[in-house]
């Protein structure tokens, strides 16, 4: 039990997906001009991220596995991540059409977000049990989310702020994020896993 | 007809650079380039799936209908990720463990997506080779600087291990620019990944305004 709740901190805080992997960049900078918005994102990739790692777990384990099909893991986990984002896609519109219309573009786009392909091959190279694999994908879901939310409320404020125009937009807004990467870096003491 | 490819090689290369003016493709960007090394293996790979995918997209386009052409272009995409994948397992086993996971990655970086739909999609299989190739040419040298000074500052060296990665020839590349002890270890770490780049995006923006161009205040956002 304590190494699962250690294993989820160190997904979640110590090798955050944004800060520590490098994961799913593209969304980290393209929808945190919001918190609204990057909240919903979080929340629809962390959707994406458990179910497809769960679908990606059996495929790894009685598919690519089972005939020794490995080379295929990168066209299978995409076309499986798509399929996911679809079904996310169709769930949302149904339970939340507000929700639908502020993720917009965005929502296929999970498609490309490194962090899902990431997540499941990470799973896929460290053989973990189901349940283990479950949980992982999820801590490592909710970083992501929680790094989302800290910086688009980081942002919003910067959009206040005066910056220099030659640092304005992306320059400073990275900046920002290695300030808040650096502070994340205080949670490596907590765990080694 | 020339001039044409004057300007794709252009743009690829530095005007239009896909890392330092579109912002796309920061995952690898960020996580490859903790030595100078590494960003350059990184951008080979990434040029050669780029190269070969933009040929491919733009051979086929007339065949891939406007609904579907999405997940088309990310199956060729993933196609030619793991040809490029299975090959540097072969005969670069070395770099292939340090990029590791980020090789598989190539599927979802934005960058080879983002010129196969702006691109690609609409012109002739040679320009589209030469974007793609150059595209990715310019994907290298953002990713090779970023790693140098990355490096320089964080451990004092620049190119180091480039022997062991490309071949014996390139041992002279490997230099030591600072004594051993003056790195400030938080640049390999990564937060240098983010300062890095943020400055050089404002270095890229000093050279467009010196050249007389407008500065672009946004990225180009995965919207493929």
């Amino acid at each position: 039990m304590k190494e699962t709740v250690m294993m989820m901190i160190g997904a979640a805080l110590v090798n955050n997906v944004i800060l520590a992997r490098f994961l799913g960049l593209c969304s980290f900078m393209g929808v945190t001009t919001r918190i609204d918005t990057a909240a919903g994102m979080g929340l629809a990739t962390t959707f994406v991220i458990t179910v497809s790692s769960m679908a990606d777990w059996a495929v790894q384990r009685y598919l690519l596995e089972a005939y020794g099909l490995g080379f295929l893991r990168t066209v299978t986990f995409i076309l499986v991540i798509a399929s996911a984002v679809q079904f996310t896609e169709m769930v949302i519109r149904k339970v939340s059409p507000s929700l639908f219309q502020m993720l917009g573009i965005y929502l296929p786009l999970i498609t490309t977000n490194c962090a899902v392909l990431g997540v499941a091959l990470l799973l896929a190279e460290n053989h973990m049990s189901f349940i283990a694999a479950t949980l992982f994908a999820f801590a490592s879901a909710a970083g992501y989310s929680l790094v989302m939310v800290i910086f688009a409320g980081l942002r919003e404020r910067l959009a206040l702020a005066s910056v220099p125009r030659l640092f304005a937009g992306p320059p400073i807004a990275f900046i920002v994020a290695g300030l808040l990467a650096m502070a994340f870096m205080g949670f490596s003491g907590i765990s080694t896993v | 007809m020339t001039s044409d490819y004057k300007t794709i090689v252009r743009d690829g290369l530095w005007d239009n650079n896909g890392v330092l003016s579109m912002l796309l493709g920061m995952c690898p960007t960020m996580a490859m380039t903790t030595s100078a090394t590494n960003g350059l293996g990184m951008g080979l790979a990434t040029a050669a799936v780029m190269a070969a995918s933009s040929f491919l997209v733009a051979l086929f386009r007339r065949l891939i209908s406007q609904e579907v052409r999405i997940p088309v272009f990310v199956l060729i995409v993933a196609s030619m990720v793991t040809l490029v994948d299975l090959a540097m397992n072969a005969w670069m086993h070395a770099l292939y463990k340090v990029l590791g996971l980020f090789i598989p990655l190539i599927v979802s970086n934005c960058l080879p997506l983002a010129r196969l739909e702006a691109f690609a999609a609409k012109s002739k299989a040679l320009p589209a080779l030469v974007d793609g190739l150059f595209m990715g040419l310019g994907f290298t040298l953002a990713l090779t600087l970023i790693g140098a000074v990355r490096e320089i500052l964080g451990s004092g060296t620049l190119f180091a291990n480039a022997s062991l990665l490309l071949g014996p020839p390139f041992k002279a590349m490997e230099l030591r620019i600072l004594p051993a002890n003056m790195g400030v270890l938080m640049m390999i770490l990564p937060p240098g990944g983010f300062l890095v780049t943020g400055l050089l995006v404002v270095v890229k923006r000093l050279f467009d305004l010196r050249a007389g161009k407008e500065i672009r205040m946004s990225g180009a956002h995965c919207a493929a």
